[in-house]
């Protein structure tokens, strides 16, 4: 009993040690894989996902910069966050909805927020391109960050062209697609074979 | 839950001084522990994604650094719908239109095309990767005198143009075939009008 229990522990041990949660994405994503093994970092990043059906969500990391980031994008909106409301966004890992509906999303309970009904996406279209200035600020509240794409398999060209349209518009032009890992068909294990 | 159980039993030693035996009961504990594991385990994320890095050309002082290419070192792809690909070389040169071919994802599709175009440059990466390996140079010289080889004049430029029915698996496995053909000059391009006529006609 006691070796078992012993056993338990450590490995409860490493567990707690080695985790990092999982973030939970609104919608379920699969990504593509590559053959780059550049590892994401997990510090100073700005995702951008965009799912299957073309919706495109954003985060950023840290806490404290997300509350900068709210405040500034009230401001852009003329849109007034009460305390509560800023404090909620700011333990929001990824969101995805447009600045009008910001405050009644931020009021609904957490599983309100993985309705289908509440995942509209950030619209980016040359018209309303919220996402530009969501870029814009959160290179003001942090300008050492870099920018991640994660994309689903399926997701049509038309959106990611719009992203990336985005992107250059406001002068990022360095990102990282996020993709899994594949073997490289070309190492020299698999050319020997040849 | 610890019960501190005297040895009340009656049969045993009866003589022998009063010990008083402690034993606690740990079924709860290791109960405990292990829905722990069981929690941590399954949240947790131990491998990270890996990502690939791109850049693109600004946009705004595009037309002062606009390069010129020769035309023999220019590829075209496509990408089209239902994971198609289709390829030309050079452009059109004297009222003559290239030819475009279509192919796929496969390493016998656009990967052998590429790597025959890229034959060079391919062997000099391949060149260099072995003496890594025999530790006759080190990481940093690998990567600058690969990023020399691979951004050589004689290496292919290739221009990859997405139609809009292609999915974003494409754009990334495109990219991961420049990565693997050690392509360094390629761009990503919006797709002309020009290269939509030329396709359609083997596009079905």
């Amino acid at each position: 009993m006691t070796a078992m229990c012993d056993v338990a522990f450590l490995l409860l041990t490493f567990f707690i040690l080695t985790a990092k949660f999982a973030s939970q994405d609104p919608v379920t994503i699969s990504i593509p894989t590559s053959i780059s093994e550049i590892k994401i970092p997990e510090v100073d990043i700005c995702k951008i996902i965009i799912s299957k059906d073309g919706k495109v969500f954003f985060g950023i990391d840290n806490q404290e910069k997300r509350d900068q980031l709210i405040r500034k994008m009230g401001e852009k909106y003329k849109i007034k966050f009460s305390d509560k409301q800023i404090k909620k966004f700011s333990v929001l890992d990824i969101w995805g909805t447009p600045m009008q509906l910001m405050p009644k999303y931020l009021d609904l309970s957490n599983e309100q927020r993985f309705k289908p009904e509440n995942i509209i996406g950030i619209p980016c279209d040359s018209t309303n391109n919220e996402l530009a200035f969501w870029l814009q600020f959160a290179r003001e509240v942090n300008p050492k960050m870099k920018i991640a794409i994660k994309g689903d398999q399926q997701t049509q060209y038309p959106v990611l062209k719009k992203v990336l349209g985005t992107l250059q518009d406001r002068n990022e032009n360095r990102f990282n697609l996020i993709t899994g890992l594949e073997a490289n068909p070309l190492d020299d294990a698999t050319v020997t074979k040849k | 839950m610890a019960e501190i159980s005297e040895s009340s039993d009656k049969k045993g030693k009866k003589k022998g001084a009063k010990k008083l035996a402690t034993h606690i009961d740990m079924t709860p504990m290791v109960d405990l522990g292990f829905l722990l594991i069981t929690f941590f385990m399954l949240t947790i994320t131990l491998s990270k994604p890996q990502t690939m890095e791109i850049s693109m050309p600004s946009k705004e002082n595009n037309d002062d650094k606009k390069t010129a290419i020769k035309a023999s070192k220019a590829m075209t792809i496509i990408l089209g719908q239902k994971d198609r690909v289709f390829y030309y070389f050079g452009t059109r040169e004297k009222e003559v239109d290239p030819v475009p071919v279509k192919t796929d994802y496969s390493p016998e599709g656009i990967r052998k095309v590429l790597l025959a175009k890229n034959d060079s440059v391919v062997k000099a990466i391949k060149g260099l990767r072995k003496q890594l390996s025999d530790q006759k140079i080190t990481q940093d010289t690998f990567k600058s005198k690969s990023r020399i080889v691979k951004n050589s004049r004689n290496a292919p430029i290739v221009l990859i143009k997405a139609l809009d029915e292609s999915t974003f698996k494409n754009f990334v496995d495109i990219l991961d075939e420049m990565q693997i053909c050690s392509i360094g000059r390629f761009a990503i391009v919006d797709i002309t009008q020009y290269d939509k006529d030329l396709i359609k006609t083997i596009d079905n």
